[in-house]
């Protein structure tokens, strides 16, 4: 019991690792777009999610609808759902319906990645321990972002907020490399994204979001249905 | 608006989102068209979100460019997430100092 615990922790550090210069690349946008520490600090620990939340930040930043912040964490999280199915499938006998309900809260794409590749059932000490760090890393990383943010040089703080960009672009191109489907996906969405911003400015951050996604995704699926051995 | 209720419907969304087919949902999932729009909507979302936010985001495009470059190189070689994201970011900064 105490011992996989303690195994999931140590599974979860370079997750936390990566956590947490990420996260402070959050805390520092978070604040340059009007949010204060503890409202940084607030999403992190309530969503623990990356995209979702820099989606969010836009929302709230440019005074969005309630919602199109629904619709639009529906779209960009809606991928936690086929994870949680995924991993549902590979829990252990100590997975009761509570641990359920208080575990799903953890999946992330880095989480869910890593207890996937694990050959034994999943337990929920296991689960537990890999969902804390990563979760310390996240909240404390987006905290020293957004307190230093005011502290560090502005050019320091505006190349720090690539570093979420970074890390979306990092999750993208290994995939599309190995898959020209994929490749060809990337490429749709992110060309009708280009195109909203300059040809229909008028249209939010996150219904463009759920448009590109959405239209790329059903049009992909469509012409170019994915087979079981593709899938990573 | 208030910032708390944008920040509790965001959670409680991604919360439901996460919790319903973990607890609830155990059967399998049988189209191959709806797995297909599950397995492509996550890097679709990625992709719009990224560009061309990310041109933007230092505030000076050249700095911005550069640092997007250096992310794709070095995920095209399958570098760690963390790598990618910091050397991004010091890519930006110091051609920064560089150009300014």
């Amino acid at each position: 019991m105490k011992s996989s615990f303690i195994r999931g922790m140590r599974n979860g550090i370079p997750i936390m690792l990566g956590y947490f210069s990420v996260s402070f690349g959050f805390g520092i946008l978070s604040v340059k777009m009007g949010l204060s520490v503890f409202q940084a600090v607030g999403i992190s620990a309530t969503n623990l999610t990356s995209a979702g939340q820099v989606a969010g930040l836009s929302i709230i930043a440019a005074g969005g609808s309630i919602i199109e912040m629904a619709l639009c964490q529906f779209v960009i999280n809606l991928r936690y759902a086929l994870m949680g199915f995924s991993l549902s499938q590979h829990l252990d006998d100590s997975f009761t319906t509570l641990h359920r309900i208080i575990l799903s809260f953890g999946i992330t794409d880095e989480i869910f990645a890593v207890a996937i590749s694990r050959s034994e059932p999943i337990s929920a000490s296991y689960m537990y321990g890999l969902i804390v760090t990563p979760f310390i890393g996240w909240t404390s990383g987006t905290l020293l972002g957004a307190v230093a943010g005011d502290l560090m040089p502005q050019s320091v703080c505006s190349a720090m907020g690539l570093m979420l960009y970074g890390m979306f672009i990092a999750i993208i191109i290994p995939p599309a490399k190995r898959n020209f489907k994929v490749l060809l996906n990337v490429i749709f969405s992110a060309s009708l994204s280009v195109l909203f911003y300059y040809v229909f400015p008028a249209i939010s951050f996150g219904f463009v979001v759920i448009i590109c996604a959405l239209v790329s995704s059903l049009l992909c699926a469509w012409l170019f249905p994915i087979k079981e051995e593709e899938k990573e | 608006m208030s910032i708390a209720i944008y920040i509790l419907v965001m959670a409680l969304v991604t919360y439901l989102i996460r919790m319903m087919p973990f607890v609830f949902f155990r059967r399998k999932i049988r189209s191959n068209f709806i797995k297909s729009v599950l397995y492509y909507l996550p890097y679709a979302v990625l992709s719009a979100m990224t560009f061309p936010a990310v041109f933007y985001t230092t505030g000076n495009i050249y700095t911005s460019v550069i640092g997007t470059v250096v992310a794709i190189v070095l995920a095209y070689f399958d570098l760690p997430l963390i790598v990618v994201a910091l050397s991004c970011s010091a890519a930006a900064l110091i051609s920064g100092f560089l150009i300014l």
